[in-house]
């Protein structure tokens, strides 16, 4: 069971290999991938070296070109697999589907991940892109139950991977466009999720609110933790009620230490750890839990118990110091 | 150009759908897609009355086209699926992958619904081959992207339809969110999304209106209303104008707007009555994606 860590930049990436990462994924200084906030990421330089350091340490590197080229600027994305290609990256992560036929048809050597931007959640759509792309491997977007995961890997011809911990995606992702509503700019074409640029806290009394895009996102007291504002994550006044309420989900992070178990019977390939906009304080902390976690269920399956104190460290880097099972617990849904 | 009415995305009860189609049937819309396109828990009207809409639709002249869901999740929602697929008849609106799959391997055509990522023209062409006849632009795109992929580097071997008319819809979750408003959960929901035929508004706290909360599926709580961008839209080449139905009332805007494109000289005339009609059916509007914008703006 492989441990994905996130790699923001090369400090990042240090600490998860330092820390005990299997492998990471790592995106180009642009918008050729979902992630792409100033002051993050690694230039085509940073990759090789990158990749040469991971390499000699028997590690993997992956390059997540997750968004969705844009007519005319196609070969930027092109560009990129080339990359990948020539300097022996490990995997491709795309979701695009002339990017995946560009690589297939190239660089057959290359393994594609088709990622989570895809949004492949059953049989039919991962037979689709493996027999169309022969993909490798695909990333499961976080809406799926454990019973509808174990299904899957059941059945599946390809490897799974799956999100194990991090920022809590309640949508299907690559198909959620609350953030490009209210702020006109798209995960899947180069933005992030709620642009840094669109958001705003501003202080009023005792009052903190939250703004993206100038609309009202939430309200809170001034010295509450706040989460990244993100639109599902809001507090908004339905209809029928004069109190604002968390409507969709409210701010907490995903974490799937319990069911180490049960993902590593269904024979899951990869647990991927969120948070490549996230420091390399964060990215050791979590990758340490992680990892001796996997290799304390490894060593001893049969008694495998989640401690404790794993859970501490990552409720404290979680958001709003609260975890959840999210989709993969029926009942949340 | 023609007018086409998008699946009903929200739980009307069995006799309003009916009365919807049969209204439908003797409107001036030229292609129906029909089906349940949002979550496998509404039964209330099953795929064998779906058919039998299909075929009294078809019987008035119209093109009718079977939508599939946008969230496959579970076996039996591939089931279900393969059933549409393979009902010998009519074509299919994809809007997952699964779909795409089982139509290309069926050779059933297929129509790639706004909720397939298509967001260029090679990933597009590519889809042509696999035996797509048509797609609806992704919602978030603009008038400018689209000019751009249908026009280079020459003109596109399938058909483009723009939703126009109607709420969008701007996510799918796991989560039933009516659901969870009512404190159930999606396994014992009790359908109680029938109770809200546009969705439950959601405010911020400034009372500004920002989404609508239909079952698994987020929409935008203002209504997108391109009926002004008709004849651009002709002019571009769409081939079709989509209109979300949001109301039975919808299929006079329906009605209209074919009339604009069948009597251009009525233009003026026209469009005082289609906006007067848009005023009724929809206080708040937005056309911001339409003009490269956030989506909920109205330029």
């Amino acid at each position: 069971m492989e441990l994905l860590c996130p790699a923001g930049n090369l400090a990042s990436l240090k600490a998860a290999f330092r820390a005990g990462a299997d492998a990471v994924y790592l995106g180009l200084k642009d918008d050729t991938n979902a992630r792409s906030f100033a002051g993050l990421n690694f230039t085509p330089e940073q990759i090789k070296q990158a990749t040469k350091l991971a390499h000699s340490q028997g590690r993997k590197v992956f390059l997540t070109l997750n968004t969705f080229p844009k007519p005319g600027e196609e070969s930027r994305w092109y560009q990129a697999i080339d990359l990948a290609a020539n300097i022996g990256m490990d995997a491709l992560i795309t979701a695009d589907i002339s990017l995946l036929d560009y690589a297939s048809r190239r660089y057959p050597h290359l393994p594609l991940h088709l990622s989570v931007q895809a949004s492949a959640t059953n049989l039919a759509a991962l037979d689709f892109y493996q027999q169309a792309f022969n993909i490798e491997r695909a990333v499961l977007p976080r809406v799926l139950s454990i019973k509808q995961v174990k299904d899957l890997a059941k059945n599946s011809s390809v490897e799974l991977e799956v999100f194990a911990f991090g920022s809590l995606c309640i949508m299907a992702e690559g198909r959620c466009h609350l953030s490009s509503y209210v702020t006109g700019q798209s995960p899947n074409t180069g933005g992030s999720c709620s642009p840094a640029k669109h958001v705003r806290w501003q202080e009023q009394g005792d009052k903190c609110l939250t703004r993206l895009n100038e609309v009202l996102i939430d309200t809170s007291g001034v010295n509450q933790q706040l989460g990244y504002p993100v639109v599902c994550k809001g507090r908004y006044i339905a209809e029928d009620q004069s109190q604002a309420n968390y409507l969709l989900e409210s701010p907490t992070s995903l974490n799937t230490l319990s069911l180490l178990p049960q993902l590593a019977s269904a024979g899951i390939k990869s647990l991927k750890i969120e948070g490549r906009q996230r420091s390399p304080a964060y990215v050791e902390q979590v990758t340490r839990v992680w990892r001796e976690a996997i290799d304390s269920f490894l060593n001893h399956p049969e008694s495998f118990t989640e401690q404790a104190r794993w859970n501490q460290v990552l409720a404290k880097v979680s958001e709003g110091q609260v975890t959840t099972l999210g989709a993969y617990e029926r009942q949340w849904q | 150009m023609k007018i086409s009415l998008a699946p009903v995305s929200f739980c009307w009860d069995k006799a309003t759908i009916e009365q919807f189609y049969q209204k439908a049937a003797n409107s001036q819309v030229d292609t129906v897609y029909l089906g349940e396109t949002v979550c496998s828990r509404r039964r209330l009207l099953k795929f064998n009355d779906y058919l039998e809409l299909a075929q009294m639709l078809k019987s008035h002249g119209k093109k009718v086209v079977l939508s599939t869901m946008a969230l496959i999740e579970a076996q039996s929602e591939l089931s279900e699926l393969k059933k549409y697929i393979d009902n010998g008849e009519f074509s299919i609106e994809a809007n997952d992958m699964a779909a795409v799959q089982l139509a290309r391997q069926a050779k059933v055509p297929f129509i790639c619904g706004p909720t397939i990522n298509n967001y260029n023209r090679a990933s597009l062409d590519i889809l042509q081959t696999m035996g797509m006849k048509r797609f609806v632009m992704p919602f978030e795109l603009s008038k400018v992207w689209l000019n751009n992929v249908i026009s280079q580097p020459a003109k596109a071997n399938f058909e483009v339809e723009v939703m126009g008319h109607g709420y969008i819809p701007l996510a799918h979750s796991a989560r039933c969110f009516t659901a969870k408003h009512f404190g159930l959960n999606k396994d014992n929901c009790e359908t109680i999304c029938q109770q809200y035929p546009k969705g439950i508004l959601a405010q911020t706290q400034e009372q500004q209106d920002l989404l609508r909360l239909n079952g698994i599926q987020t929409q935008s709580a203002s209504h997108i209303d391109l009926t002004d961008e008709l004849m651009t839209m002709q002019k571009m080449g769409v081939d079709y104008f989509r209109i979300s139905p949001s109301s039975i009332e919808c299929l006079n805007i329906a009605n209209e707007l074919a009339n604009k494109l069948t009597s251009p000289q009525l233009e003026n005339e026209l469009i005082m009555t289609t906006a007067e009609l848009n005023k009724k059916l929809s206080p708040q509007a937005c056309n911001g994606y339409w003009f490269g914008q956030a989506g909920l703006e109205q330029i």
